[in-house]
């Protein structure tokens, strides 16, 4: 099962605005890939195009030998039930209850009696945690259940690639981390192929075997989860360690004004942070596409940034350090002695965005004073140290 | 530039005849194959039905009676009293029947399809179905087409019969009129197939008026805003259609059918 999906030269614009030229990507079979981007550079509009709701201007998409934009009605209705797409707000039936949102499927495309299809639809809800919900109306319950409950219905067909449109808008982390722990556990039970599109930079870091970039009406990067995360390119940097300093402005591209204005005030691109383990499912089985971490990186001679492939796997290094345990508590007891020494929250701010970067430099730091800072009077000093440093 | 002001209007009558084509396509498909949807086609027809009839009832017999007092008027001028019957039927039977028809189901009717499928498109509930392999036109367009020309066409009877009973009732009531002379007169100008013209007009107002609404409704522009905007124009432009329309089916009938004379 899992198919791969080949992109080529995929040209699209609305009237006389282009939205992005010459995409040519391959999904691998059953492997997991992203698609990032900033807001509005047409990644929805993508996804739409692999299914055919939309046609493009120029370029094919191969599916089995097939061409998506050039087929007859017939087929792409064919080629449609491989796929499974998860909407952005789950894009339900208003008036069917979950349960015959999921069932709906089944009913129409299978000639199963009633009692297959609700043991199906059970086993689809249950595994999307929404047991007891089955018949409430789409209406009646929150936006993360109406996600969930459009990913059930997504998989009742047991799709060979599965789409899903920003699947973390909307919801809190914890549930974020949750669907991102059943996205890997999908694909190491279903084979799919998968493409997750978002902008979510923790969802990018830690889910997938392969990103892709969109940026400036074109495809910027499309590779490995390693080789994006340790590229120099200013863009791919920019957006994957979620800074302000970069080519990608508030509105669009910064111009070259600003860049080399940035330049001279001296804000310089902090190093890359370092690369987090990747999820694997729960079950404890290796991913449908493991490789060795960091295999890429050797095959290509590039040493990954330090303290990378350590820590808790899931959790990407913007969200939490990856430095030994004795590090982060001394890192959250420096964070809370901040905002006690009136310094005021903007420090703990900026210490909290700028501490993966520095991580090395703060291990240093942290070894050279545990001992000094077991007694309080010493508190304060260590915290200007450290506020300085990440001024600086 | 002139051609891209040309085009637009150009391809929006172009995709609204491509989306009659694939109606009509799907609908005689669909019945022959036996994937026809009996269930939304009866649920979509009970509620045309429910939130047409009484507001039909409601202006037909005024219709009818406006028509009976102008024409009793008349006819009393020139003293042809005992045409009067066969004039109101005449005139309710041909023109207003269907006219009342139209407005009513691309009003009330047409404006509900329209309002339910935008909201679904802008949920993006019309790509999920897409995507699952079913086609809209088949699941939820070729019902609400076929339930509406049923309706418009039972609606039709209703406004004939309403309308001749409130002109009958005013003839006779307010004017005096011969209650015998009424109903006598009803073939002298009028005959069997200026029913069977006026159930064709209303079967094909029903469906076009479910078409525009449909068409309307799947392609709105923008958010929620856009499905507004969508209702409004799409009562419009059934309305101008349908005037169009009944225009040209009369003039064709007169022209194929031989009238009857005094």
């Amino acid at each position: 099962m899992g198919v791969e999906v080949k992109v080529e030269g995929l040209t699209k614009s609305f009237g006389k605005q282009v939205i992005w030229d010459d995409v040519s990507l391959v999904l691998p079979k059953g492997e997991i890939s992203v698609l990032l981007g900033p807001s509005g550079t047409g990644k929805s509009v993508f996804l739409k195009h692999l299914v055919g709701l939309l046609r493009p201007d120029r370029g094919h998409i191969y599916i089995e030998g097939k061409d998506v934009p050039n087929v007859s009605e017939r087929e792409l209705y064919e080629i449609r039930k491989m796929f499974g797409v998860l909407f952005q707000d789950g894009a339900l039936f208003g008036s069917m209850t979950i349960y015959d949102n999921v069932a709906f499927p089944l009913r129409e495309h299978t000639k199963k009696n009633e009692s297959d299809i609700k043991r199906i639809v059970m086993e689809k809800l249950e595994l999307t945690g929404l047991l007891g919900a089955e018949e409430k109306l789409p209406g009646e319950i929150s936006g993360g259940m109406r996600k969930r409950a459009g990913l059930a219905r997504a998989l009742v067909l047991d799709p060979e690639i599965l789409l899903f449109d920003e699947p973390d808008s909307g919801l809190d982390p914890v549930r974020t981390a949750y669907l991102n722990q059943l996205i890997v556990d999908l694909n190491a039970q279903i084979e799919a192929t998968m493409l997750i599109v978002t902008h979510d930079v923790n969802t990018a870091r830690t889910v997938p075997d392969n990103i892709g970039l969109l940026y400036r009406r074109h495809l910027a990067m499309f590779g490995p989860r390693e080789m994006l995360l340790s590229s120099q390119e200013p863009v791919v940097r920019q957006f994957l360690n979620a800074r302000r300093q970069g080519p990608i402005g508030m509105a669009e591209e910064k111009d070259a004004a600003e860049l080399a204005a940035e330049k001279e005030e001296g804000e310089e691109i902090p190093p890359l942070p370092p690369i987090p383990p990747q999820i694997s499912p729960s079950s404890g089985e290796p991913r449908r596409a493991q490789r060795e971490p960091g295999q890429w990186l050797k095959e290509n001679n590039i040493t990954p940034p330090p303290g990378s492939f350590t820590g808790e796997e899931g959790y990407g290094a913007a969200a939490a350090p990856t430095a030994p345990p004795a590090t982060t508590e001394s890192a959250g007891q420096r964070q809370r002695s901040a905002s006690s020494d009136g310094g005021g929250s903007v420090k703990v701010l900026q210490n909290e965005k700028k501490s993966p970067a520095k991580s090395t430099s703060s291990k240093k730091t942290t070894t050279k004073k545990t001992a000094a800072r077991k007694t309080p009077a010493n508190k304060s000093p260590a915290t200007k140290n450290s506020a300085k440093k990440t001024s600086s | 530039m002139s051609s891209s002001t040309l085009a637009a209007p150009l391809r929006q009558s172009g995709s609204f005849f491509a989306l009659c084509l694939d109606t009509m396509i799907q609908l005689f498909r669909s019945i022959i194959h036996r994937r026809f949807q009996w269930r939304e086609a009866i649920e979509q027809g009970w509620f045309l039905a429910s939130v047409t009839i009484l507001p039909t009832a409601l202006v037909s017999i005024p219709f009818g009676a406006v028509i009976a007092l102008q024409i009793g008027n008349l006819s009393r001028q020139v003293g042809a009293q005992s045409f009067t019957g066969s004039a109101a039927v005449l005139a309710i039977i041909r023109e207003a029947a269907p006219i009342v028809c139209a407005l009513l189901i691309s009003g009330a009717g047409g404006s509900a399809i329209c309002a339910d499928l935008g909201s679904r498109k802008i949920r993006d509930e019309i790509d999920a179905m897409e995507v699952l392999g079913i086609s809209p036109i088949e699941r939820l367009v070729v019902p609400r087409v076929f339930a509406s020309m049923f309706v418009a066409l039972l609606l039709n009877g209703l406004v004939s019969v309403v309308g001749v009973i409130g002109g009958y009732t005013f003839n006779v009531l307010l004017q005096h009129g011969t209650p015998g002379a009424y109903i006598a007169s009803f073939t002298a100008l009028a005959q069997l197939p200026d029913l069977w013209v006026g159930e064709f007009k209303a079967l094909i107002f029903g469906a076009l008026a479910a078409l525009v609404a449909a068409y309307k409704g799947l392609n709105p522009k923008g958010g929620p805003k856009g499905v507004g905007d969508a209702v409004n124009q799409s009562v419009i432009i059934a309305f101008m259609l349908l005037f169009l329309v009944n225009f040209i089916v009369t003039t064709v009938y007169f022209q194929v059918i031989p009238q009857k004379a005094i």
